[in-house]
């Protein structure tokens, strides 16, 4: 998948790349007519909460205040692997650009939501960084839960308007020479960055190299450790 | 007693079956987590006990056994969400047939929303 559009790398370029500029992907922009699935599990869960919050017997803001502390440690989080595997294979690298979501269940760790995952590809001209304007959508199944932050209205609004911003908050500060390209979320797809392989890091196993994958690094909001990083 | 990790690890050492890593519980799906948290709070609150939830999650697996669910440890959370359900209604409450009218107004509200909107429920879900 290739954005339709380009923009000219400078420091204030940016382009927000809604599905509706891949009008020839299958799974395209619906958030006019579209609307939300809750699957009956969730269906439960929501009505038994409903419930017990309306009775008093439990405060959601508490609930949420606990799972927040959960956040990595929910679904198979394999985006590592991943990302490793990319790094080391490339016919595999080929495959996970091609259909994201294919390759990640390749390793058996498909998630039961029914969005798809792209993979957007960082280069030396290009950084890619994912955010959901909307709500917080989130390819959980590879990365956990979603922090805190990326819910945020700041992040969301920021990510869009001043994406270098961003990422100098977070610490790295990209070349000027560098394009960033702001993917947002929708129902249907969620994206999964894919970092470069940091240098210093040749003839390294797959399983080694997953160590210097981050979370923030598959978000485009951090860069993966460096080889001195890790033991 | 908060609602907090500590809270957790104590329901962890009650619930040895609990899936978890060396840090705590870990969670298959997002909803598992919450179907976790709504049940220490309700714990909290002295609505059971441990043993007590024990015993009903217990009676849960037999019955899911015995209606042929492999019990590979993948449907955990399915017998949580289920012995929830069950204890609510035992110990009054929350009724079962109320469970049933909430969880029908969620799927009305779900239809109705656009994705992108958070999901919320109005009287207009509760008609059916």
């Amino acid at each position: 998948m290739q954005p339709l559009d380009t923009v000219a790398p400078s420091g204030l370029s940016s382009a927000i790349m809604s599905n509706h500029h891949h009008d020839d992907h299958h799974h395209g922009h619906h958030h006019d007519h579209d609307h939300s699935e809750l699957s009956e599990t969730e269906l439960r869960v929501r009505a038994l909460e409903t419930i017990l919050t309306q009775k008093g017997y439990v405060d959601p803001a508490a609930l949420d205040v606990l799972i927040e502390t959960y956040e990595t440690k929910v679904g198979p989080r394999n985006g590592a692997q991943v990302v490793a595997k990319a790094w080391t294979d490339p016919a595999y690298r080929q495959r996970l650009l091609a259909d994201g979501s294919a390759a990640i269940a390749e390793l058996d760790y498909v998630g039961r939501q029914g969005e798809h995952i792209v993979v957007v590809e960082n280069t030396p001209s290009r950084h890619n960084m994912v955010v959901c304007t909307l709500c917080s959508c989130y390819p959980w199944p590879v990365l956990g839960l979603p922090p805190v932050w990326y819910k945020s209205a700041p992040y969301r609004s920021r990510a869009v308007s001043d994406p270098r911003g961003v990422l100098h908050d977070f610490g790295f500060e990209l070349s000027p020479e560098t394009e960033i390209r702001v993917w947002d979320s929708t129902a249907e797809i969620r994206y999964l960055v894919l970092p470069m392989r940091p240098a210093g890091t040749d003839g390294w196993s797959a399983e080694r190299l997953a160590d210097l994958v981050t979370r923030d690094s598959m978000i485009g909001t951090g860069l993966p450790k460096q080889p001195h990083e890790v033991a | 007693m908060p609602l907090d990790r500590e809270a957790a690890s104590h329901a962890a050492k009650a619930l040895p079956d609990l899936p978890r890593d060396d840090d705590g519980p870990v969670f298959r799906e997002p909803w598992e987590a919450r179907a976790f948290a709504v049940a220490l709070a309700l714990h909290q609150r002295g609505v059971f006990t441990w043993p007590e939830w024990a015993a009903a999650l217990a009676d849960q697996i037999k019955l899911a056994q015995a209606a042929g669910d492999a019990d590979s440890g993948d449907t955990y959370y399915q017998h949580w969400l289920a012995t929830l359900e069950t204890l609510v209604a035992t110990k009054g409450v929350a009724p079962t047939d109320m469970l049933h009218q909430y969880r029908d107004a969620w799927d009305h509200a779900a239809d109705r929303t656009p994705h992108g909107s958070p999901i919320e429920l109005k009287p207009e879900d509760f008609r059916s």
